[in-house]
């Protein structure tokens, strides 16, 4: 079964909205903190940056792959690849609704194989949209080993799914959502619950 | 025989009468409630408009060859229910009415029927190749008796033929009725060419095609003195030609042109195509609205002489199908009245008067048929029609006496309903039913 | 929603973007190792061709099978005069085989019209090309091949950008749906051909119309030739054109005439083309030309038609997003970890 509408409220429809009510939890320095000290864990993780490859679920969760993999770079003086992958025909409500737009899927130029790839998204709720993405990487490639990073995982799994990275922890009921807003895209950071 | 006394109807829409109807012929006719029945059966028939019983000089009754589409028993049936008492049987049958026998044929079946009379067509030319001329003469002597000859489905498109055809039909009378249509500017034609055709990717079928086939006989008709009859006039330019014609050979006197036009063509537009139903499918095609009205003018102002059905039954199988496959043609008998209302009464074009002229007077004169297509008078035959203006109905293709459903008004609500037919006293409709 | 895909007219110009930045997704899918993906997993999709087109056919069934649709391919052969199996009796057919959407291509024009609004079955129909009518797979694809030439915003269409289509615009389906299609991108159409191989009526058409093809190719961005057929010239009467070889010198593209061209204007050609004839081989061959390129384009702008209008539990395309203009058209999964 797929979550209810109420979930995640960062649609398409809602981004356009001014200024959505709601509850700050993350505002930009703690989520400045937050990417900060993933990229630490990933490189302590991973022991340094080689064969690692920061993949964003589109479209916050690239911005946010995007971001850490500066602050890798930042500290490691070397470059970490980071590209986006789409999940859109992977997902197992597809046929619920309205046929959906393709989002980018930009595998960087070294491939996946035999990499280790960080899946990045921005929040972490029910895990059938990590599920979709393993199917769809599936299907570019055969990486070393997967992690998952995101940026709020507000708990409700629905598939035996954890991340490895987790920003915060934000215990949520079901009727509540919970907004991520990047600067990229919505000319702000910051986390509301509502 | 039984006598029937008709009640307070009025004729060509005038003050209401009763008339007596006796022996095949109308014996009376009195001030309403002045007659008594005397035995008659009584129809009562106030509010509804008497006219002398319709004329259709092209009809396709399909028989013999294709009684899967029409026979000469249903198709009759069907004239009746439209108000028709007498039409003209087109002879692309098959095999063609290009012989005594074969008009002979279909003159019988249409008198055992019994629904209405039937004048067989002749062929112009044998086998409606439009090689050589057909047995004219045997046709005009024989039992049918026939005047009216034509190709029509195609057009007697050589010069000479159509030149020989008018000289030699005039030893009995007779007239050429065209079906105008350049064959070489028409080649796998599919709909009038026009905007609509060019953007639906269907083969045009442009107006000059026919007016300039139509323009050719005209001349040919004033040089030979002979009579020329028009099919299915379509176009505006005919229209044109045909009353720049008519105004000549009034001046010129010796020769003489008509010309009819089909109930379709006063109401449907090409427009229709753009569903790529083929139902609309029909020879020649369903033109602009410019040409409707145009139509329309000509028949108020008598330039048309007649409205013909062009009534064309086809097995549903030849209309279920892809556009360019599909046959040419819609039914006509069961509605022409009520598209006539519509397009021309209700639109304060013709008066009953005129209705009764371009639907039964007319074309009984252009056919040279004594007993029909006259006045409503004492001692005149007993061939009329009831009709009631004021109710509407919506066209079933299923409740049709029609044995084909290629009617292009299904489904429309059209005014008017034919109570009953009396062909030479004798009720063939009675109450909208089958007598 | 709209459900079938008769006329590139079907489409407003969001639902034209959509169309083209969805392809743009899916053309990267060639690149990969594994070209396919799973979105119309449990779909069939009948190839229904009454009239061969080996190139359409192939065209559209590996854009099926890249989306993990079954196909299924239909021949059935048939002219006006030797009727075969009637499109009734084919339609009822593959209602029953339980076909998802019927692409088809056919002799007579409005077929696929006829179709998908008869009744016969509830398919969704793509038009794969019917009779001189339409080709809009052919036209999405042309006007693909241009944005990914001349546009580098995908918010953006054609507009103002100046195509020419040279030739037999007369029976020509891919002329009468590139003439819509992009009109509604925006683009400004010439239509060049003798008047005889121009359109009865054509003056209502969105389009500017020229005999002259000198006088247009220096201000193109884009020219694409439409093969004509040798049957069309003058054989017994009646011919549309005299000669080859007078038809060649008027308005084939050769190197001279290329020339003429500014350094951006790109070559098109549907195929298959005659060379020697509209267009010579050096000119098909040159660096102008993306007549290769449209090929492979085909396949991920049929891709995205049939994910649009099969992917989800309805159509995507002419929805009301679709109709208020080119931004987001529809929803997208954007950030809903469902």
């Amino acid at each position: 079964m797929p979550a209810p509408e109420t979930q995640v409220g960062s649609t398409a429809d809602t981004t356009a909205d001014a200024a959505p009510d709601g509850r700050v939890v993350l505002d930009a320095r703690d989520i400045a903190r937050a990417l900060t000290r993933i990229s630490h864990e990933i490189l302590e993780r991973h022991k340094g940056p080689e064969g690692l490859v920061l993949l964003g679920i589109p479209t916050r969760g690239v911005h946010l792959a995007r971001r850490i993999a500066a602050k890798i770079s930042q500290v490691e003086g070397a470059e970490v690849p980071a590209g986006s992958l789409d999940t859109t025909m992977y997902r197992d409500d597809l046929r619920m609704k309205p046929a959906r737009a393709l989002l980018p899927t930009e595998i960087p130029p070294g491939g996946i194989d035999d990499r280790t790839v960080v899946l990045v998204d921005d929040v972490l709720f029910s895990g059938r949209t990590i599920r979709s993405a393993l199917d769809a990487m599936n299907d570019i490639g055969r990486p070393r080993a997967v992690r998952l990073a995101v940026l709020v995982d507000r708990g409700h799994r629905e598939l035996p799914i954890r991340a490895d990275f987790v920003g915060k922890n934000l215990p949520t009921s079901l009727v509540e959502s919970v907004s991520v807003r990047l600067a990229e895209f919505d000319g702000v950071d910051e986390v509301t619950i509502k | 025989m039984t006598s029937y006394l008709i009640k307070g109807a009025a004729p060509l829409g005038a003050g209401p009468v009763d008339i007596l109807v006796e022996d095949g012929v109308l014996r009376s006719i009195v001030a309403a409630g002045t007659a008594s029945a005397d035995g008659a059966e009584v129809v009562d028939a106030t509010g509804l408009i008497a006219l002398p019983g319709l004329v259709d000089l092209h009809t396709h009754l399909r028989e013999p060859g294709r009684e899967d589409a029409e026979t000469v028993e249903t198709g009759t049936q069907a004239a009746a229910l439209g108000g028709f008492t007498a039409v003209h049987a087109m002879a692309n049958t098959d095999p063609v009415a290009d012989t005594a026998g074969v008009v002979e044929q279909v003159w019988r079946l249409g008198r055992e029927a019994g629904h209405c009379d039937v004048f067989p067509v002749g062929a112009v030319t044998v086998g409606l190749a439009g090689e050589r001329l057909a047995e004219l003469g045997a046709m005009a002597d024989s039992a049918a008796r026939v005047r009216v000859f034509s190709d029509d489905g195609r057009c007697v498109a050589d010069p000479v033929l159509m030149r020989r055809a008018l000289e030699y039909v005039r030893a009995f009378d007779g007239l050429v009725a065209q079906h105008a249509q350049e064959p070489r500017l028409t080649e796998e034609a599919q709909m009038n060419e026009g905007e609509l055709s060019g953007r639906l990717g269907l083969r045009g079928w442009p107006a000059v095609a026919e007016e300039a086939i139509i323009a050719r006989d005209c001349l040919l008709a004033a040089h030979v003195g002979s009579r020329l009859h028009v099919c299915h006039l379509s176009t505006a330019g005919s229209v044109e030609i045909v009353r720049w014609a008519k105004a000549r050979s009034r001046a010129e006197g010796g020769w003489e042109v008509t010309a009819e036009v089909c109930p379709h063509h006063l109401l449907l537009t090409d427009e229709l195509a753009a569903t790529y139903d083929p139902i609309y499918k029909v020879n020649p095609p369903l033109r602009t609205s410019a040409d409707v009205e145009a139509l329309r003018a000509g028949l108020a102002d008598g330039t048309i002489d007649a409205v013909a059905t062009d009534h064309a039954p086809h097995p549903h199988e030849d209309k279920d199908c892809e556009w360019q496959a599909a046959a040419f043609g819609m039914l006509g008998l069961e509605t022409a009245l009520s598209v006539v209302q519509q397009t021309m009464v209700d639109t304060g074009l013709l008066d009953w008067a005129g209705v009764a002229e371009r639907m039964s007077h007319a074309p009984a004169r252009i056919g040279r048929l004594d007993g029909h297509g006259r006045a409503l008078a004492e001692g005149e035959p007993a061939n009329l029609v009831l009709y009631d203006p004021g109710v509407r109905r919506t066209v079933d293709p299923a409740e049709g006496a029609s044995l084909s459903r290629n009617t292009p008004y299904a489904g429309m609500e059209l005014p008017g309903r034919v109570v009953a037919t009396f062909l030479r006293g004798r009720p063939t409709v009675i109450d909208g039913k089958q007598s | 929603m709209k459900k079938h895909l008769l006329s590139a007219a079907d489409l407003t110009r969001g639902d034209a973007l959509l169309v083209l930045r969805t392809a743009e997704e899916l053309r990267s899918l060639a690149d990969r190792p594994i070209k396919k993906l799973p979105a119309l997993r449990g779909r069939t999709i009948v190839n229904l061709f009454f009239e061969d087109s080996t190139r359409t056919r192939i065209s559209f069934e590996a854009a099926a099978k890249r989306l993990s649709a079954d196909v299924i391919n239909f021949s059935a052969k048939g002219s006006s005069l030797s009727k075969g199996e009637s499109l009734k009796d084919t339609a009822l057919t593959l209602e029953a085989m339980g076909a998802d959407a019927v692409v088809v291509r056919h002799w007579a024009s409005g077929a696929p019209h006829l179709l998908a609004n008869a009744g016969w079955s509830r398919s969704s129909v793509i038009n794969a090309g019917d009779g001189t009518h339409e080709h809009p797979t052919q036209a999405l694809l042309d006007a693909f091949t241009m944005w990914r030439h001349l546009t580098a915003d995908p918010g953006q269409g054609l507009d103002g950008r100046r195509v020419a289509i040279v030739g037999d615009i007369l029976h020509s389906r891919v002329a009468r749906s590139n003439a819509l299609l992009l009109n509604t991108l925006g683009a400004e159409v010439t239509l060049v051909a003798p008047p005889t191989l121009l359109p009865y009526g054509v003056e209502s058409w969105p389009v500017e119309t020229s005999y002259d093809l000198d006088a247009v190719l220096p201000k193109s961005d884009v020219v694409m030739m439409l093969r004509v057929q040798k049957e069309r010239m003058n054989l017994s009467g009646g011919g549309f054109f005299p000669t080859v070889r007078e038809y060649s010198r008027r308005y084939g593209l050769d190197s001279r005439r290329m020339a003429q061209l500014q350094d951006h204007t790109i070559v098109m050609h549907p195929g298959p083309m005659n060379r020697g004839m509209e267009i010579t081989a050096d000119v098909a061959d040159s660096k102008r030309s993306v007549i290769v390129e449209q090929v492979t384009n085909g396949v991920a702008v049929r891709m995205a038609v049939l994910y649009l209008l099969l992917g989800g539990n309805e159509s995507a395309i002419g929805g009301a997003r679709a109709e208020a203009g080119t931004e987001p058209s529809i929803p997208t999964t954007d950030g809903a970890d469902a």
